[in-house]
């Protein structure tokens, strides 16, 4: 007997590769695409990234699970990712704080994964071969037949998948401070919530679909927020940037995160394209061109603004990442607004790029003639 | 900003001899800052007074000198010289020291120095408490909540409100924390407080909460000229608070804290790093959390590289020297690349993808009555790391690394365990401490009662105890019944084939470790070799640092070039230390110029040889039979270098042969006839070579014959070991049935050997190499002391002060004539005792000694890459003849440095076994030189009989 389960589970990726495991959650099969983060904590506040929406989340450090999971690491109501895999599940764990085992919350999330798998293997693979969907599946063990179902698995690039992980309703979030923010919900992490709350924020939260320009119009914000969120920005673009370009022509202060970043890109003409990987972890080094200085930051993108297709006289490149020199901040000359590609807000990752909320927060300071 | 050009010549100040808390690790920063310095086309200038380190080879510096660390050398040096930087940083305490007194006098200012790498007025705050609890106060980083009373009522209610005892006492103004300490239970109290009350000219203590068995946590920190900070590595200790970090065992990166918890560390680090002064280079900050909340308090910040910074170098792949260095002369984090990966940038976090565990190794065996129990003062003297995909994994690999005889975690038995012992070991903090919590769970405790008594944290005890069921479940099967899954899980979690071995031989016959070997192999069940490499694969990555899992993909390539296989010498300990490191990096070297690939197998991470750029591959992996078999199996070497690494890879010696591999150099039968007394007695015989009386036992009574045979005093000692382990002198009966006694219970499995003991007979140590033909003599040196003083803790000179010609000529002539019979290629130790004029040989030792490099120092000679040369084929007439002369004028003097300072409790006391941590290199221009004289005045004080 061993002293954890040894239910069998398969790994199959679409182009034949197939790895066997052990079964960890909810028994049954997913699919999606298959992506990889570097982060070596947080694995909580990753699997709740609604911009993780339908991914396979394939964690590159062993143990995971180790101090379970409570609620004031989530970062979203449900569990985002559609699959996770690991190479040493933590079947057993040690917090005090917690309240569950990840074991319990993958199965009360109904969330099946793998565990047991030379994920340096597929990282490489991936590295290689580039992103490619999979299937993970504990009840079906045919390889031929999980191969075929993660051919058949739908391709990220073109899907629109923020309107899936999106608020039903608007919702007010209130605050002690004078300031009004309407903030899009294209998958809103809770801690960009609480950044912009906490610096005294009240926000109105808008579903990403639905026509609320109207009501936008009475509430009268101080300033507009576009959030992270998953999918192409392509197709999300095709209803979201409406209120974008409205944002704009207000002449108020603008933010965007992530998915926000790319359609604040994309309102001003700028193309946005599929990465050959993707940045996903929290060690991404980017600089600062204003100060010269460099932070590190949590990232998750697939997708990238087009530096080949940029206009400089309409905008202005903040941030790059150092690595690969991709754009990762952009601040734009026809409005006052900047948007990044990365996480300001962290959860998990370093806080070094939280001065961006105050940045936004001196905008909105200035633009009502506040002293800063 | 790029590479400053205001400065051009920068003066690096070495660490000096290896000591308890402070060794090698920083030759292997010292060397990385030369070559980074060098690399940047700086002019270096080096001082260190250590002989055994790379940094002080003529290729790291442009000028270098072997002198005492003090403030009067470095003038001289300056002087000379006329630097216009000084980087105090690689060399420890030590070089913070130096350089800390030279500000006060002023001296760098006045003489145009810019001290780069660190803040020097700032260190100052991190080395007082006081300062720096004003400093972290000031910046708003928690410290322990404490309270000043100035009555025993007063302390009483503090302790209260603190949450109750243990409590911490500091009585205000008394020198060096008079009459302070913490107060355990009720009993103490009292007595404690007031004594502290009456100790302070002011009555007052500080009652401060106690932090003992916190979670105790370190941050490896890089800063650049413009304020960007990153995060290298993330260490967590396993002994909780309590124990000071270099004797826990740790592990890589943090396992038990969540990202908010995390984060909340890093803010406070790099806030810290910032608060202390203007600087660039590297820093380690530690931090204790209370179990179960967010509650944290700063202990400490060093700003210099550590002991701490080169376990997280080898942990990630992440040069920190080397980049702390380049920060230190102007250049930012994002100007550098990633040296490992070459395509990102040197300002990111490393990610990694596997568990690194360290373990301490300690040498209280040395130190008859040492108190071995683990506080806030380190004792260890040596470490290993290792790296595993997963916990278990990486802590079996720790504990086949320390050479203590294990075969990993438990499971191989060594000992019976019972539950009273277990219990008491489990109590107070023990170097085999995991041993012991593996052994409870085996005689069925929770996680719970282990948490309770030794606040190790629960998940490395649910990790142990996962261990254990495998055990458990492996212990009901038979080598024909294991299932291929079963089996694979057990490699998975790192147990070897001789532990499985045992657990299968529980329940069915015995079976051996080849046995479970070829049945793994049977079922396909190999390891795989994977890359180190900073970022956990998301970049490709040409750097050749591999470790073993059992998985899927190997990683290593294997080349079509010759290769040779180096063995390195496992964790430093006494008697084997930071000289094999110098001479395994000489043998890398040396045979690359020989046209081979160099393979390095090396399990300390306080080593120069393994640094990624050093060999042509280096796997970090236990020195353990199988994990080497493993890597010779698959990389298919021509042969191995056993003479480089000690005791550790000369015991394997009859392994290889046995499995038909090569070994370069003195054939394998002649090392170990050397170690054969009889034989090698007889060898000396039939040559007309003298030698002490002595004969061989295995028991009391064998031993009291043999001396009352020869006459009293005699040298008792186990055979086949190093640094005269257990070796002592008896003058009569009743001591030498104590000592054989001893002997019988910690060697158990060795023969012992009887010598007659030539009193006041002086001891030469000769090193040499031979090709076959021709006899190269390395060294001659004179112990000052007389011999029965252990070699390695002898004040040693060369050339020898006090020998008649024909003394000198017999040696030279005994030394040929034993290399030429004994078919040496390569290394040759003899060690000699003269007395009324005769030579007589002491012992002979075909490898490599402590000696070579303080010889290679003194000589200017590359003795070590000479040798190994030789092994490989070269032939010494070949040699340029510069290479083969000695440039030493006047003498050189190798000093012991002794460990007593930290063990009050022993007594210093020398003998024929070795005691000295490290050594340094003087040079004596005549004899009237203190560093000759004091030596020799107490030359017969110390010797034990």
């Amino acid at each position: 007997m061993s002293l954890y389960p040894r239910k069998k589970a398969i790994l199959a990726l679409s182009d034949g590769t197939v790895v066997h495991g052990q079964a960890i959650g909810h028994d049954g099969i997913t699919g999606g695409e298959l992506c990889f983060n570097t982060s070596m904590t947080g694995y909580q506040e990753i699997f709740t990234d609604p911009s993780y929406y339908g991914q396979l989340m394939m964690m590159t450090y062993p143990h995971i699970g180790n101090y379970g999971t409570m609620p004031r690491d989530d970062e979203a109501r449900k569990v985002m990712v559609a699959g996770v895999i690991c190479r040493a599940f933590s079947h057993e764990f040690s917090n005090p704080m917690a309240d569950r085992s990840l074991q319990e919350y993958l199965e009360d999330h109904e969330i099946t994964g793998i565990s047991g798998v030379d994920t340096r293997m597929l990282v490489r693979h991936i590295r290689e071969k580039g992103v490619m969907n999979a299937v993970i599946s504990s009840t079906e063990l045919d390889e031929d037949k999980l191969v075929q179902m993660a051919k058949d698995w739908d391709q990220m690039e073109g899907l629109e998948l923020a309107s899936k992980v999106t608020r039903s309703e608007p919702q007010t979030i209130h605050s002690d401070g004078p300031y009004k923010v309407a903030a899009f919900d294209y998958g809103i992490k809770q801690n960009i919530i609480n950044n912009l709350n906490s610096r005294g924020c009240t926000l109105r939260i808008f579903p990403a679909k639905g026509d609320y320009l109207d009501e936008i119009k009475d509430w009268n914000p101080d300033g507009f927020f576009f959030s992270n969120g998953p999918g192409d920005p392509n197709a999300t673009s095709e209803y979201a940037l409406d209120v974008v370009k409205y944002a704009k022509e207000t002449q108020k202060p603008l933010f965007g995160i992530c998915l926000g970043h790319q359609l604040m890109a994309l309102a001003d003409g700028i193309p946005v394209k599929k990465m050959y990987v993707g940045h996903r972890g929290a060690n991404q080094p980017v600089k600062n061109l204003l100060t010269g200085k460099v932070e590190i930051t949590t990232q998750n993108h697939g997708f990238a603004v087009d530096e080949d297709a940029l206009d400089e006289s309409k905008v202005e490149i903040t941030h790059i990442n150092l690595n690969d020199q991709t754009i990762e901040g952009l601040r734009f000359k026809s409005f006052p607004g900047f948007s990044v590609q990365y996480h300001p807000e962290a959860s998990p990752g370093p806080h070094d790029s939280s001065y961006l909320f105050d940045q936004f927060l001196d905008m909105i300071k200035e633009h009502k003639g506040v002293e800063a | 900003m790029p590479r400053r050009d205001d400065i051009h010549k920068i003066l690096i100040i070495g660490s000096g001899p290896i000591v308890i808390g402070q060794a090698a690790e920083f030759d292997y920063s010292g060397s990385q800052a030369c070559r980074s310095l060098k690399e940047e086309g700086y002019e270096v200038v080096l001082i260190n007074s250590n002989p055994a380190t790379i940094m002080t080879d003529p290729l790291m510096a442009d000028a270098i000198y072997l002198k005492p660390l003090t403030t009067d050398s470095i003038k001289e040096i300056v002087a000379k010289e006329k630097p216009d930087a000084v980087l105090p940083t690689m060399g420890g305490q030590t070089g913070l020291n130096l350089t800390g007194e030279l500000q006060k006098e002023n001296f760098w200012k006045e003489n145009d120095i810019h001290v780069i790498g660190v803040n020097i007025d700032a260190v100052e705050i991190t080395e007082d408490r006081q300062k720096f609890r004003d400093l972290m106060d000031e910046i708003d980083i928690p410290q322990c909540r404490s309270k000043v009373a100035d009555s025993l009522l007063e302390a009483k209610e503090i302790t209260e409100q603190l949450g109750g005892l243990p409590i911490v006492i500091r009585p205000s103004f008394t020198m060096g924390g008079d009459g302070g300490g913490i107060v355990w239970n009720e009993d103490e109290f009292e007595r404690k407080v007031l004594r502290g009350l009456e100790l302070s000219p002011v009555h007052q203590v500080l009652i401060e909460e106690s932090i003992f068995g916190w979670k105790e946590y370190e941050l490896e920190l890089l800063r650049d000229p413009n304020d960007t900070v990153v995060i290298v590595c993330t260490v967590e200790n396993i002994d909780p608070m309590g124990v000071h970090t270099g004797d826990s065992v740790t592990v890589a990166p943090s396992q038990t804290l969540t990202d908010k918890q995390f984060q909340m560390l890093r803010d406070a680090a790099i806030k810290m790093m910032n608060s202390i002064g203007e600087f660039a280079g590297g820093c380690n900050v530690q931090f204790a959390v209370e179990p179960g909340s967010d509650r944290f308090v700063a202990i400490e910040i060093n700003p210099r590289v550590s002991r701490s910074s080169a376990l997280a170098s080898k942990a990630t792949g992440y040069p920190i020297a080397k980049i702390a260095t380049k920060l230190a002369v102007g250049y930012n984090l994002d100007e550098l690349p990633n040296p490992i990966t070459g395509v990102s940038s040197a300002c990111f976090e490393p990610s990694i993808d596997y568990v690194i565990v360290k373990a301490p190794r300690f040498n209280f065996d040395k130190f008859p009555g040492v108190d071995e129990e683990l506080t806030t003062q380190m004792k260890a003297v040596g470490e290993v790391m290792s790296i595993g995909r997963n916990f278990p994994e990486a802590l079996n690999k720790a504990w086949q690394s320390l050479e203590v005889g294990r075969a990993g975690l438990g499971a191989d038995g060594y000992e019976e365990i019972d539950r009273k012992t277990v219990r008491e070991r489990l109590l107070k903090p023990y170097w085999d401490r995991l041993l012991n919590v593996r052994h409870a769970f085996k005689l069925g405790a929770s996680v719970e009662e282990i948490a309770d008594i030794t606040q190790v944290d629960p998940w490395f005890l649910q990790q142990i105890r996962y261990m254990v069921s495998l055990e458990n479940r492996t212990e009901g099967q038979s080598l024909d019944s294991i299932s291929k899954d079963d089996l694979y899980e057990l490699k998975q979690a790192g147990f070897s084939d001789t532990q499985i071995a045992w657990m299968l031989s529980q329940s069915d016959g015995p079976v051996d470790e080849y046995a479970v070997r070829a049945k793994r192999k049977e079922l396909g069940l190999k390891p795989v070799f994977k890359i180190v490499d900073t970022c956990a694969a998301e970049f490709p990555a040409e750097t050749p640092y591999y470790y073993s899992a059992y998985e899927g993909e190997n990683e290593s390539e294997v080349s079509d070039n010759k290769k040779v296989l180096i063995l390195g010498s496992g964790p430093n300990r006494i008697g084997q230390g930071i000289e094999f490191d110098y001479t395994c990096v000489h043998a890398v070297k040396a045979a690359q110029e020989m046209g081979y690939e160099a393979i390095m197998v090396n399990c300390n991470p306080e080593t120069v040889s393994t640094d990624f750029d050093i060999a042509d591959k280096l796997y970090f992996e236990p020195v353990y039979w199988e994990r080497v078999l493993d890597i010779i199996e698959y990389e298919k070497p021509e042969g191995v270098i056993l003479q480089v690494g000690g005791q550790t890879a000369l015991k394997l010696g009859k392994r290889f042969v046995e499995e038909g591999i090569h070994i370069f150099g003195t054939p394998f039968e002649k090392i170990n006839f050397a170690e054969d007394r009889g034989a090698f007695s007889k060898f000396l015989e039939k040559l007309e070579i003298p030698f002490p009386q002595y004969g061989t036992a295995r028991s009391v009574e064998g031993s009291l014959e043999v001396a009352n045979e020869i006459g009293y005093p005699v040298l008792i000692r186990p055979s086949y070991v190093l640094g005269g382990q257990g070796m002592r002198i008896a003058i009569k009966e009743s001591e030498l049935q104590r000592y054989t006694e001893t002997i019988l219970k910690t060697h158990p499995e060795n023969d012992f050997l009887i010598d007659s003991y030539l009193e006041h007979a002086i001891e030469l140590d000769v090193d040499s190499v031979y090709d076959g033909e021709q006899l190269h003599i390395s060294g001659i040196m004179q112990h000052i002391e007389p011999a029965g003083v252990h070699s390695g803790d002898s004040t040693a000179v060369i050339p020898t002060y006090s020998l008649s010609d024909e003394v000198l000529d017999k040696v030279k002539e005994y030394q040929e004539k034993i290399a030429s019979e004994m078919g040496i290629v390569g290394f040759l130790n003899v060690q000699y005792a003269v007395k009324d004029e005769k030579v007589y040989v002491l012992e002979a030792n075909p490898r490599s000694t402590r000696t070579i490099p303080f010889l290679a120092k003194a000589t200017q000679r590359p003795e070590a890459a000479i040798a190994v040369k030789v092994m490989l084929g070269a032939k010494l007439k070949d040699f340029p003849k510069e290479d083969l002369t000695s440039k030493l004028k006047n003498w050189a003097i190798k000093e012991p440095v002794f460990p007593f300072k930290k063990f009050p409790e022993v007594k210093k006391e020398l003998g024929p076994e070795m005691k000295s941590t490290g050594e340094t290199i003087y040079f004596a221009e005549n004899f009237n030189d203190e560093h000759f004289k004091k030596p020799y005045e107490f030359k017969s004080l110390y010797l034990s009989k």
